[in-house]
């Protein structure tokens, strides 16, 4: 258990790190940007309570918030993706799986799984990311293409960072 | 009763988000409202000196071009220095403003710790702060061009609302001799380089290559600054206003150091108008 939160607490700062110190220099005028953190959410433990999740989340959001100077943005994006979470693994994990405390990882969960999960998450997040930013329905179209240019940005990224992590365990859906 | 227990801890995920997220709509809303100096920006203690220390590393590539920006703001200052020498006999008989005098402004130097100039509200982190006598609203400017206005304040650091900012505004003059007025804007722009000045009297002659200039009405910045020049005047509004396009002579995404404008009459200007409130209310 100290392991799991002790990796998480590890995650979270090189996520951040990485996220504030790099990537916020890098991006095509806000309408290519990656936000690869989104894994610090993303990887949280199956068993985790919502309750945690949604503090967790929330918290998240809002350290990128402070970095980004963008108050409340990146935390109600992160909220709506913890609502994702929850609801990707109530209907696709099952339920003896979901008490336990693995990492929903690619190698614990399988290519399949993970990378449906992670282009899902990505698209949730950055659809409110976009959205409530731009806090209005004017220019929808430029949103649009904001978010889907975004979204490959972080996809590459997340893709990259797993690959880097990527140690394959027991399988719990094939 | 039960059942409605039930029901709440089967549907709690969605219970929570709707609590979470309108919590966070709050602060984003807030936040763009009314401004109020808050805690989770980067302007506190951790967020700006993480940022002093990415930059302490991040500047050495940019040694190059501050050093060229010094050195041709040097060579602006002593030839105006010169000119100021050689005219002496003259400005003895020019009748001087009291609100033109030049010790009215003070500029404190700032260098910049954390910029963005890709996102849809930009701001800059510098490391001057309330214990250096910086307040909320000073204007900030560069060697060549206006910055923005300060927008928080912590003992060490201050943000800065960039004019790459939708709701950054700034009155500007077309050249420094007519009387002609207008707004400057980052509008609809998604580039560093260029904005945009709004509400021009029709009437007004342009022509590409005009300089702009800000008018000094405001106390944050003092008259004279040079903002940039008209590249496009033909942006047709139908009223009986016109707008052009303009490109600024602030290099935004090689900010080094700036300066912020500290107004010494400000605090009068502030009282007498807390006059005014009074007598409102």
């Amino acid at each position: 258990m100290a392991k799991i939160v002790i990796f998480n607490i590890i995650r979270f700062l090189a996520l951040i790190l990485l996220q504030v110190a790099v990537l916020k220099n890098i991006g095509y005028y806000n309408i290519a940007v990656a936000f690869p953190y989104i894994l610090i959410v993303l990887l949280l433990p199956v068993g985790t309570p919502n309750i945690v999740l949604y503090i967790l989340a929330f918290l998240t959001g809002l350290s990128i918030d402070a970095f980004y100077d963008s108050i409340g943005i990146h935390t109600a994006a992160c909220v709506a993706l913890a609502f994702f979470r929850i609801f990707f693994h109530k209907i696709t994990i099952e339920l003896d799986e979901q008490e336990s405390f693995n990492t929903p990882s690619w190698g614990n969960m399988g290519f399949k799984w993970f990378s449906t999960y992670i282009l899902l998450g990505t698209l949730v997040h950055h659809f409110f990311l976009f959205l409530v930013e731009t806090f209005s329905l004017q220019n929808f179209i430029q949103t649009l293409i904001s978010i889907v240019l975004s979204c490959l940005c972080t996809l590459v990224i997340i893709f990259v960072i797993s690959l880097l992590t990527y140690h394959k365990k027991s399988r719990i859906i094939n | 009763m039960k059942n409605l227990w039930l029901f709440l801890v089967r549907y709690n995920s969605v219970f929570w988000f709707i609590l979470f997220f309108v919590l966070s709509l709050a602060l984003v809303v807030n936040n763009n409202n009314f401004q109020r100096s808050s805690f989770v920006n980067s302007s506190n203690v951790v967020v700006g000196s993480f940022y002093g220390k990415v930059n302490s590393w991040k500047e050495y590539m940019h040694l190059a071009d501050a050093n060229k920006e010094l050195l041709d703001e040097n060579a602006l200052l002593r030839h105006q220095l010169q000119s100021f020498i050689s005219n002496d006999s003259i400005t003895e008989v020019l009748e001087t403003d009291s609100l033109d005098d030049p010790s009215r402004y003070g500029f404190i130097v700032a260098s910049v710790v954390n910029n963005s100039v890709n996102q849809k509200n930009n701001y800059i982190t510098v490391n001057k702060g309330s214990l250096d006598g910086i307040q909320k609203d000073m204007g900030v400017i560069t060697s060549n061009g206006v910055v923005g206005s300060v927008l928080n304040v912590s003992p060490h650091f201050s943000t800065i609302k960039s004019l790459l900012h939708p709701t950054t505004k700034i009155s500007v003059s077309i050249d420094s001799t007519t009387s002609a007025f207008g707004s400057l804007v980052w509008g609809e722009n998604t580039e560093s380089r260029f904005a945009m000045v709004r509400d021009i009297p029709n009437h007004v002659k342009l022509y590409v290559g005009q300089p702009i200039y800000t008018s000094g009405f405001s106390t944050k910045f003092p008259k004279g600054v040079k903002v940039g020049y008209i590249v496009q005047t033909d942006i047709v509004t139908g009223g009986s206003f016109k707008d052009v396009r303009i490109l600024l002579t602030t290099k935004f995404e090689k900010l080094t150091h700036v300066y912020i404008v500290k107004d010494k009459l400000a605090k009068e200007k502030i009282e007498l108008e807390t006059l005014n409130e009074e007598n409102n209310g």
